[in-house]
């Protein structure tokens, strides 16, 4: 009898094993370690990631889109002054759980009320937890948009501005304006462990965070309490793997099933495998080569007519990006709504720019230098190499160039002073807004440190500029834009160099997953066959 | 004595035991070529030089010239492959060959660059250590195994990371990491002659101290410091390799093997090519230099060949 | 002996003092900025980057930084790294299990194959198995291990399938770390293919760090044991009719593990230089890649604190070392 119960409990142990063998786990693989858990104070991609299968916001975009839906907000009202934006508030919505923290109620208006407090007032106590900067709040302008946040009661929230916004509602489905736990923040601190909050996450998104380890792995299980639809898959487990060589590697031998930023040269073999789906979506960004015309000779638009003509962008969309990009005729990508199709394209003519900058004064064998920034980015997946491509363009024209780089901030910072000649840089949208990519190169950002890096402040395109920024109606707006790209291709102040195309591979069976123009991985509705 | 990839087996023999004097040179160059491994290392070595002196001539292209038509095609042996490019193209369609022609160049051009530097600086420190007790010895030693505690990579990549990646702050970075094995080779024999007669006969004789350090002891410490050159190219040229496999040492478009490892390595599974052919000349530049460090050792060191 | 240590600890202090104050102001050399580093495209505003800049006490002058930091150092607080917030002590323990478990296994896997190898090689010195032996540990000694890890990669988990591409264990096991040794831990959790997947994960890297080590011992073994066979207790012992295992195996290669022992013990540094190029091939979580990171962020804690901590570890080994060279050769000891 003894050995019966034995037995049955040893059939019950395997039968138990056998069912946790067939919970569905979904392994990404990631390219890096977050920086921490939370998006209020992060600033990469990476991190984002991370952070977003535990956390909501009050508004999302849709998955694969850029369109704003309903989340932890049920429905919002806007004033006729644009003014006034009131939220009205999901109930019965749940905060997960942890070792360290039950939560007691469910999630109300002074979660959203301490979210944006303590990225926004000096005095919350949590402003200065884990080194304090909130750089995409500041960035989206927030301080200076924020008249007020109020509580009207519970589950309504009032956020008066100091000037109408349209992209506003856009903003809040960002990253930074996650909404997290007042009741947890509060139980931390008394802890005496206000850091806790950023590590070890509580919120109320579709898996609850279970453990991290750093440079090798994240791991989530579904929430079961998730006020949306449930998840498909039991485990979400981000490995962490920096090489994309090991990751495709990883993604052929079902190590992981989802996986980030393939090899330009992997690309035609992931086509070509039978249990890989291939996915891919033209990325919300550009990269640019900018001419400082503060420095002669790009100070002439005939100089910089020519550079453009010089350079074999055909090549280097096939060498770099490997077919992940397309080449680029306008500062925003074709998916952005006022994107001008009109505009011809200069052609690569070596011959031409040659006698261009000639009749320009441009001595034979000038001498430039070229800057290239030391890392990878969204839109650029090897500067260096578009440099050394550049390079022997710009020698069959003449111009001797010499390849420059510094530290990733260094450079930014010193391409911000105008300390370059040539350099390359690039941008990534925000929201999908055209304002988001044509004030880089505003007047505004023309001063010294500012973000304008060719230096060029154009009076009729800064008009144009200001008009479309005052203007409500989207088709007004869309003509403004327009114009402005015929002036930027006509005084060319950058080279154009790619709209990079986003690729994702992942295996076949896994169901629903859609790659996100805004460059956001998202699990809430993945699932596994 | 924390030494990272000097093996201690080399030098410490010829620290700690005086060694006599080396024989002739006669005496030295039969022990030499009587050891064939040393003779092939040292013709292969040969080779590379020649190959590095006569790259303008020998290589059939520039190395920096993009054939835009032709890229990553593989060597001329392997079904794709193009008779125009015997080892294949890179990346961005530059002749493979050519740009390990001219990489050798480079890379001897550093690792002769650090034993020259290393051992002139090593030599001066290391004799005044010796000649000078007191605190200019105590704050030579000191500084040099506060440089022997920090791993060699790690130092190497945050000098570069100070002063900036670049072909000449490589050759700086990895100056300073090897300096202290020429420090402490110098000052130990040196130590070690300074007793002996012929220094006191000198010192009698009315010969002035930097007289003494440089005529007298210095060409009596010339064995090991020749066999630890041998063995600073071969370890500067690897560290070199990895600081530029770390995209901190030569930079775009010069084709030093290193760095053209780091860019190359996307195409591990679509180019392999681009992958190993750097890698193997660094692995045979290393080991023809190693095969002369050896035989050098063998001939210079009279117990070893003894045994 | 006893002064003797004394005074090789005593040594080190002033040692350490100046590590930690020429990293101190070599890592405010570096160009670049921790604040300016994180903000990507955006850049940041100057104001911001005062308001930052002083937040992180970088606004202090230098000498009244170090003196805060020493003061720090002194009560166990090795400071906070700028990216993640977490106390660098943290970090460096959470990780350091992951390069020291690689490490001794670099190191056993050097051991076990370079004194055989050493040894036969020199019992049949001038011989073909000796030239191949000792050919081969050139090439070992002479090899760019980061193009090694690159080759082996794509021939055994690219080519074969046989082995895994990076990590330290299949994702689909999970415990929480008790040791921080995986081979340990996983063998703990009783999960069934843990320990195996663990062990399959080190074979690659173990051999690529391994390599240098194993070619260093395998030639200095041969060397030691050559200069011991010729001596004349040896030949005596061969003489007496002992056969020639006892005579090589015990007699010989007892006193000829002396200056091996220094040897293994020497390659410590060599193996923490290695771990960074290793662990940046294999994505192996550990100090090698933390470091490398955090001069890419520029984190001045991290890497002010990391190279003191692995500097640290460097030296303590090579106090270590001494002594125990000290134990095994009574000449040393008298001789210092």
């Amino acid at each position: 009898m003894k050995n019966f119960a034995r037995l049955l409990a040893a059939t019950m142990l395997a039968a138990g094993l056998a069912s946790a063998a067939e919970a569905k786990t979904l392994v990404y693989c990631s390219e890096g370690s977050p920086e921490n858990f939370n998006p209020q104070i992060n600033t990469t991609g990476t991190s984002f990631d991370a952070a977003r299968p535990v956390f909501n916001q009050l508004v999302e975009f849709e998955p694969g889109t850029t369109k704003i839906r309903p989340a932890l907000a049920e429905s919002w009202d806007v004033s006729p002054d644009g003014l006034e934006v009131t939220f009205h508030l999901r109930k019965g919505v749940k905060f997960h759980s942890s070792k360290q923290f039950k939560p007691t109620r469910d999630f109300n208006a002074d979660d959203v009320l301490f979210s944006f407090n303590r990225m926004w007032k000096e005095d919350n106590p949590y402003h200065k937890v884990s080194g304090g900067a909130y750089d995409y709040f500041n960035d989206m302008e927030m301080p200076t948009l924020l008249k007020s946040i109020d509580k009207v009661d519970d589950y309504t929230v009032k956020f008066t501005l100091t000037k109408p916004n349209a992209p506003f509602l856009a903003n809040l489905g960002m990253d930074f304006a996650t909404i997290m736990s007042a009741e947890y923040a509060d139980a931390m601190l008394k802890a005496g462990k206000p850091e806790m909050v950023d590590q070890q996450p509580i919120g109320t998104g579709p898996f609850t965070f279970v453990a991290y380890q750093k440079d090798a792995v994240i791991r989530f299980k579904a929430f079961p309490d998730f006020w949306g639809p449930k998840a498909k898959i039991d485990d979400l487990v981000f490995a962490i793997t920096k090489d994309p060589t090991a990751r495709w590697a990883k993604l052929q031998k079902n190590e992981c099933q989802v996986m980030i930023g393939p090899n330009p040269a992997d690309l035609e073999a992931m086509g070509k495998d039978p249990n890989v789906n291939l996915l891919s979506q033209p990325g919300l960004n550009i990269a640019y080569l900018s001419f400082n015309v503060t420095k002669p000779p790009f100070d002439k638009k005939e100089v910089r007519q020519a550079l453009t003509m010089a350079i074999d962008q055909a090549t280097i969309i096939k060498d770099v990006y490997g077919g992940a990009g397309q080449a680029a005729k306008n500062f925003i990508p074709p998916t952005i709504w006022s994107y001008n199709d009109a505009i011809e394209p200069y052609k690569y003519d070596p011959a031409k720019a040659k006698e261009m900058l000639k009749a320009a004064g441009v001595a034979e064998g000038f001498e430039s230098d070229l800057w290239w920034m030391p890392v990878t980015r969204p839109y650029n997946p090897n500067a260096k190499r578009i440099a050394e491509l550049m390079q022997a363009d710009f020698e069959k024209v003449g111009i001797k160039t010499h390849l420059v780089s510094y530290e990733w901030g260094e450079y930014r910072k010193r391409m911000q002073a105008g300390e370059h000649q040539m350099g390359q840089l690039g941008w990534s949208g925000d929201n999908g807004d055209p304002d988001n990519f044509f004030f880089l190169l505003g007047c505004e950002g023309a001063r010294p440190g500012g973000q304008n890096l060719s230096k060029w402040c154009n009076e009729d395109f800064e008009a144009l500029f200001q008009k479309a920024k005052s203007t409500f109606d989207v088709a007004e707006r869309a003509k403004l834009y327009e114009q402005m790209q015929v002036i930027a291709h006509e005084e060319a102040p950058v080279f154009n160099v790619a709209h990079s195309i986003v690729y994702e591979p992942i295996r076949k069976n896994v169901t629903n997953y859609k790659v996100s123009p805004l460059g956001r991985r998202e699990f809430a509705e993945v699932g596994l066959e | 004595m924390p030494a990272d990839r000097m093996p201690a087996e080399r030098t410490a023999a010829a620290m700690v035991e005086p060694k006599a004097p080396p024989g002739p040179f006669a005496a030295f160059f039969r022990d030499f070529s009587e050891n064939r491994a040393a003779l092939i290392g040292l013709i292969l070595l040969g080779l590379l030089v020649f190959v590095a002196i006569f790259a303008d001539f020998l290589a059939p292209y520039s190395p920096i010239e993009q054939f835009r038509e032709f890229t990553r095609i593989p060597p001329a042996w392997v079904e794709g492959g193009n008779r125009a490019f015997l080892l294949g193209t890179d990346e961005i369609g530059r002749d493979m060959l050519s740009r390990l022609i001219f990489g050798a160049r480079l890379s001897l051009f550093i690792g002769l660059s650090v034993v020259v530097a290393s051992m002139a600086v090593g030599i001066v420190l290391g004799l005044v250590a010796a000649f000078a007790p007191g605190w200019p010895s105590i704050v030579i030693m000191r500084a040099m195994d506060v440089i022997l505690s920090v791993p060699s990579l790690l130092l190497a990549i945050v000098i570069v990371a100070i002063i900036g990646p670049s072909l000449t702050n490589t050759i700086v970075a990895i100056t300073v990491v090897y300096l202290p094995y020429y420090v402490r080779l110098v000052r130990a024999s040196a130590m070690q002659e300074k007793t002996r007669d012929y220094v006191t006969a000198a010192r009698v004789g009315g010969a002035g101290t930097l007289r003494i350090m440089f005529k007298t002891v210095l060409p009596n410490c010339m064995a090991p410091i020749i066999v630890q050159a041998a063995l600073t190219i071969s370890n500067a040229i690897l560290e070199a390799a990895a600081l530029g496999f770390l995209g901190l040492g030569a930079q775009p478009p010069s084709p030093e093997w290193g760095a053209m490892l780091a860019s190359a390595r996307e195409f591990l599974q679509s180019a392999p090519w681009i992958v190993t052919e750097p890698g193997l000349a660094i692995l045979i530049t290393v080991l023809a230099i190693n095969l002369v460090g050896d035989g050098l050792r063998d001939a210079l060191d009279p117990k070893m060949r003894r045994s | 002996m006893f002064s003797f240590i004394i005074r090789r600890v005593l040594l080190v202090i002033p040692t350490f003092l100046a590590i930690a104050f020429l990293t101190f102001v070599a890592i405010r050399l570096v160009p670049g900025d921790p604040v300016e580093a994180r903000t990507g495209e955006r850049g940041i505003s100057p104001e911001r980057l005062a308001h930052f800049r002083h937040e992180l006490g970088l606004d202090q002058p230098v000498w009244k930084q170090f003196l805060d930091y020493l003061w720090q150092i002194a009560h166990g607080d090795f400071g906070t790294s700028i990216s993640t917030q977490t106390p660098i002590l943290t970090e460096f323990t959470t990780l350091f299990p992951a390069t020291l478990e690689l490490a001794i296994c670099a190191m056993l896997f050097a051991t076990i194959l370079g004194i055989p190898a050493g040894v036969i090689a020199a019992t049949r010195r001038g011989t073909f198995v000796d030239y191949t032996l000792m050919g081969a540990a050139l090439t070992g000694f002479s090899m760019p291990i980061f193009w090694w890890g690159l080759l082996l990669i794509l021939f055994f988990s690219v080519d074969l399938g046989w082995t895994p591409v990076s990590g330290r264990i299949d994702l689909l096991y999970y415990f929480e770390p008790v040791t921080g040794f995986m081979l340990i831990d996983s063998w703990l959790s009783g999960q069934e293919g843990a320990f195996s997947s663990a062990v399959s994960h080190l074979i690659l890297p173990t051999i690529v760090l391994g390599t240098i080590p194993l070619a260093t011992i395998a030639r200095m073994t041969r060397s030691a044991m050559l200069e011991i066979l010729g001596e004349d207790y040896v030949r005596t012992a061969r003489a007496k009719g002992l056969s020639p295992f006892r005579v090589v195996g015990i007699h010989a290669l007892r006193n000829a593990l002396i200056p091996v022992v220094t040897v293994i013990g020497l390659q410590v540094g060599a193996l923490m230089a290695g771990a960074v190029l290793t662990e940046y091939i294999f994505s192996w979580p550990g100090i090698g890649s933390w470091l490398i990171e955090s001069i890419q962020r520029r984190d001045y804690p991290v890497l002010q604190g990391g190279i003191l901590l692995v500097s640290g570890i460097v030296i303590v080994i090579n106090i270590l070392v001494d002594l125990l060279y000290g134990v095994l050769n009574p000449r040393i000891r008298h001789a210092r």
